[in-house]
């Protein structure tokens, strides 16, 4: 019997998954992918909010400044690419002047420190890139970057390291409820529990209806984004955002945490929960929008464009809570942005309610982060030598692009949580990631990974099921 | 009149040949006028593929066919190189297969392996 | 700290002709540092024929082109340190680690750049759709199924007319899978036009010019890709949507030199070719560091790369053996009209000794042009050439007796003509 099954192994689910391993309790964590940080934690834009956007006294307001603080702290301790870049929201006119103005109040009542208010001048000499028809910005230092899919993957290592368990490919089909408790099947295995933590992104209404507590609705908005390569990074030094329109929140230049710039992102409704496709017009509007942020973008160094989906709902804020239709059933819906701001102080919080809803919660005297990972080229020369001789692997480049070496693709084959993936270990290490997206180091890593697992090339996988790479020997060959 | 893109060198050359007389004019080699007349008499292509290969760096080796064989017969050459095994080490320029299909050309290797 | 004369940095057809000609004009302190296992670069995948008629008078296979450089190779002393990643270079002082000997540093009195050049994936050109696995660079494709051995698909499209895609319509075509199209957003192919007649004619696979992909449709596998027409601004034109149900979509969209080190060693880059800025001795900015072949600019023939390489490893060993000679005064190379750039980008006219080779590609078709060579509106030779185009890189020697005529800097224009009757 599990103490709490944690259904969704998203930043959200990652982050309830490492704060719940802080007790002695047995903890579970349901992932219908064959990774994790599958949904919308790896396709997003990788901010990390000040907190002047949510009206005060929500949840979303709350936990986005506590977040904000939490997470710069877990990033260093879990050597998680982040960057306090701090942010701007530009304006172009009065009427965007008199909206910052209003950010700037709301962003004081909700707590956030250390914002200004800029003229021309002092934008300009923050961001010379920007439309010369920028007449001012909302400054807030305690923005910053973080990449995503490693900051999930780091909570969700660390929450395995001391004790959690996590399943992947499975997808909770039904829900029992027995005497009390629950009977979880997923993934061919059923997993009695006593709480449930609805961390399931997108799906999360659909695994509501299984224990006939569906009281919300997941309204998915999908954005498209661009991310430039590196060679473009100081385009702009903050993340730029616009001010709201008719059309939609406006689009952001940003760097990112590894050092690419991001742009984007649209935003659609109404779309299928399962599509993540680009569309031509998406990106054409993105582009369009961001025109109006800076001129100097460079698409011809586009190095790959994508789409997320946000877990929108029916309702203002963020669905956290005991069910009121099912007890013991914890929701964690509806973290629409600021959720990735949001999510550490989201783990936080749901430990806390569920020690709230009776469930004994002793601290654990042992509990610790998991070893930090060798990134090789941010080594200096003499620890790079050093390395070597400890460990020749260290000494193979594979991904050219951004210099990962056989080395630290075997210690992310090593994970508590073993990728199986191309892109599994590309979110670890950052092979393929560069200008030429796997094109060099994909039939590499395919190799490792094939004389890792010891399985043939052909049932190696790009991503998620079914996503094979090569269909067979040449002429049939045995 | 035919025209026809010489694919004897990269230069492409483009020719025109009498199909009648199998005159080739617009060539600016001599290997062009032989590409012409034959492309319209008996259009030949060169091979090349690649065969299995035991104890080499690589499991596959390059291979061609030494001169150029029928147009027609090269499916028919595949079939039979897909069936072929090689052995290292081997010579770039070595004959792997002697008079392939019947076509008067032989299989060699491209590389050392 | 290991010292030599020259390094080369890669043992590509570039990297292997630079390193034998500065070995043959007297230098023979040399180091060739290659990441892959084995010398030769991307020849060793490029197992069709069609190299060598112009270097070597006879029509050889990629691997056999490799091959004879490899044999010059070793029939010197030059070290070929193969399985070395450079990291960086930082005033001629090589960064670079291995499995064997780890991280080391490498110093020399000149280093050539020739790492050559990585293929444009679908990020620049922003094909939309979804991000199911079974897109491959085409030469991906090819590195999978003549190195590796594996087919990546059964059923294909092609964006993109480029040599590789070409060659790979065939390769594929006879390995059992159906290629489906080629589509090229351009009114004209990008790859030569006899991989046009022998790749995709003889096995009679559609091109579609004018015509882009303009939908990717699959979540796991692909499963499908959606082609439109363009029109002349190049956007896709509502209603020419075609679809074809296919496992794989390979991109033949074009080549982008690997300047990465370079940029890092702050040389100086020409935004026209993606590679470096260099004069009529191969050398950039930089002293006694000097570029050739694919890193410096894309090339249609390695025979192409082999000369321009030579160029570059005799110059190197003169560097050295001169102890860094005096550059002299540069004239520019400018381009003009339907001219897209030129390599070298200038010239020391002191220099020159028997003329000057200048690689340039033209803007667009052009069935009889004359390339005209001028200095300060006086034309200084004219050259006529029939079929240009700007998928076939063109190449013209100017003698020193018509360059000596040039005030001041010189300017190459491709110019069309009446065809005369």
């Amino acid at each position: 019997m599990y103490d709490v099954l944690i259904i969704g192994g998203g930043v959200c689910g990652a982050a309830v998954a490492m704060y719940l391993s802080k007790y002695d309790i047995k903890c579970a964590l349901l992932e219908k992918e064959n990774d994790i940080a599958m949904g919308t934690t790896k396709a997003n834009s990788g901010i990390v909010h000040a907190g002047y956007d949510p009206e005060p006294d929500t949840l979303m307001a709350r936990l986005n400044v506590r977040g904000s603080e939490l997470t710069e702290e877990l990033c260093k301790k879990l050597s998680v690419p982040y960057k306090k870049t701090g942010s701007l929201v530009v304006a172009f006119d009065s009427k965007d002047e008199a909206h910052i103005r209003k950010l700037y109040d709301r962003g004081m009542e909700n707590g956030v420190r250390g914002m200004e208010l800029l003229d021309k001048e002092s934008l300009f000499e923050l961001e010379p890139n920007l439309s010369e028809k920028a007449v001012g910005a909302l400054y807030a230092p305690s923005a910053a970057v973080v990449n995503p899919w490693r900051f999930c993957i780091a909570m969700c290592e660390t929450a395995a390291e001391n004790g959690v368990e996590f399943y992947l490919d499975s997808e909770v089909t039904s829900i029992e409820k027995i005497n009390g408790c629950f009977a979880v099947t997923a993934g061919g295995r059923t997993f009695d529990t006593k709480y449930i933590i609805n961390a399931a992104g997108i799906y999360a209404d659909d695994v509501a209806s299984l224990v006939g507590a569906r009281d919300f609705e997941i309204k998915a908005s999908k954005g498209q984004y661009f991310l430039l390569d590196k060679t473009q990074s100081g385009l702009v030094n903050t993340v730029v955002f616009q001010c709201p329109t008719e059309k939609g929140k406006g689009v952001l230049v940003s760097p990112t945490a590894d050092g690419n710039i991001i742009v984007g992102p649209n935003a659609e409704s109404g779309n299928e929960r399962d599509d993540v496709s680009t569309t031509r017009e998406g990106l054409d509007f993105v582009a369009a929008e961001a025109a109006k942020t800076t001129s100097k973008i460079n698409y011809r160094e586009n190095i790959r464009s994508f789409s997320g989906l946000r877990a929108n709902s029916d309702k203002s804020d963020f669905i956290i809570g005991e069910s009121d239709l099912c007890r013991h059933f914890i929701n964690v819906a509806g973290i629409k942005s600021p959720g990735l701001s949001s999510a550490a102080a989201i783990g936080e919080y749901v430990a806390e309610l569920i020690a709230d809803c009776g469930l004994i919660m002793t601290e654990k005297e042992q509990w610790n982060y998991p070893a930090p990972k060798v990134r090789f080229n941010e080594l200096s020369n003499v620890e790079k030598e050093r390395l070597c001789k400890e460990n020749p692997k260290y000494g193979n480049v594979v991904c050219r692009c951004n210099l990962i070496t056989e080395g630290e693709i075997l210690d992310a084959l090593d994970s508590k949580i073993k990728p199986r993936t191309l892109d599994g270990i590309k979110r670890r290490a950052g092979s393929g990631m560069g200008r030429c997206q796997g094109g060099f180091c994909g039939p590499r890593v395919h190799e490792i990974i094939a004389n890792y697992y010891n399985i043939p090339m052909e049932e190696v996988l790009l991503d998620k099921n079914g996503s094979y790479i090569v269909c067979g020997k040449v002429g049939g060959e045995e | 009149m035919k025209e026809l893109v010489c694919i004897v060198c990269p230069r492409g050359c483009h020719l025109q040949v009498d199909e009648n007389t199998l005159e080739v004019i617009g060539n600016s080699c001599e290997k062009g006028a032989e590409y012409g007349k034959n492309e319209i008499s008996n259009p030949l292509r060169t091979v090349t593929a690649s065969v299995a290969v035991e104890g080499g760096i690589h499991p596959r080796l390059a291979v061609r066919t030494n001169r150029a064989v029928p147009k027609g017969k090269m499916f028919e050459i595949m079939n039979v190189l897909h069936s072929f095994k090689a052995y290292s080490p081997i010579k770039r320029g070595d004959v792997l297969i002697e008079n392939v299909c019947n076509t008067g050309a032989d299989i060699i290797a491209s590389r050392d392996i | 700290m290991i010292n030599c004369d020259i390094a080369v940095i890669g043992a590509g057809p570039a990297g292997l002709a630079a390193a034998v000609a500065a070995y043959n004009a007297g230098v023979k302190d040399i180091i060739v540092i290659e990441r892959d296992k084995e010398a030769g670069g991307i020849l060793n995948q490029c197992i069709h024929n069609g190299f060598g008629l112009h270097r070597f008078g006879e029509e050889l296979s990629g691997p056999e082109y490799a091959g004879r450089y490899i044999d010059m190779l070793k029939e010197t002393d030059i070290k070929l340190k193969l399985k070395t990643m450079v990291l960086s270079i930082d005033n001629k002082v090589i960064s670079a680690v291995s499995e064997e000997n780890g991280f080391e540093q490498i110093k020399a009195k000149a280093i050539i750049l020739a790492m050559g050049c990585r293929e444009r994936n679908r990020g620049p050109i922003s094909v939309p759709g979804d991000r199911g696995s079974g897109v491959f660079s085409a030469g991906c494709a090819q590195r999978y199924l003549n190195i590796e051995g594996y087919l990546v698909g059964k059923r294909v499209v092609i964006l993109g007319s480029g040599d590789i895609g070409l060659i790979m319509a065939r390769r594929m075509t006879l390995e059992g899978a159906k290629v489906l199209a080629v589509a090229e957003i351009m009114p004209f192919t990008n790859g030569l036009s006899r991989n046009v007649a022998q790749c995709l004619d003889d096995f009679g696979i559609p091109l579609y010019l004018s015509h882009t992909v303009t939908d990717v449709i699959g979540d796991g596998r692909i499963e499908g890709i959606v082609i439109s027409q363009v029109d002349e601004s190049m956007k896709p034109i509502k209603g020419t949507e075609k679809r074809f149900d296919c496992d794989t979509l390979l991109l033949s969209v074009g080549l982008v030199p690997e300047n990465e080190l370079t940029r890092g060693a702050g040389i100086e880059i020409d935004p026209r070719t993606n590679g470096a800025i260099v004069g009529e001795d191969m050398q950039t900015n930089e002293a006694g560091v000097f570029a050739c072949g694919n890193v410096l600019h894309v090339h249609d023939l390695v025979d192409y790369v082999s000369a321009e390489s030579e160029r570059a490893g005799i110059s190197a060993a003169r560097f050295v053996l001169s102890g860094g000679a005096e550059r002299g005064a540069q004239t520019a190379v400018l381009n003009g009209s339907n001219v897209s750039y030129t390599v070298p980008q200038h010239f020391s006219p002191e220099k020159i000794e028997k003329g000057i080779d200048i690689f340039f590609r033209v803007r667009k078709k052009i069935r009889l042009g004359e390339i005209r060579v001028e200095s300060n509106g006086i034309k200084l030779a004219g050259f006529k050439r029939e079929f240009l185009a700007p998928g076939e890189m063109q190449k013209i020697t100017v003698p020193k007796v018509l360059l000596d005529r040039a005030e001041g800097d010189i300017t190459v224009s491709a110019v069309e003509i009446e065809e005369a009757e």
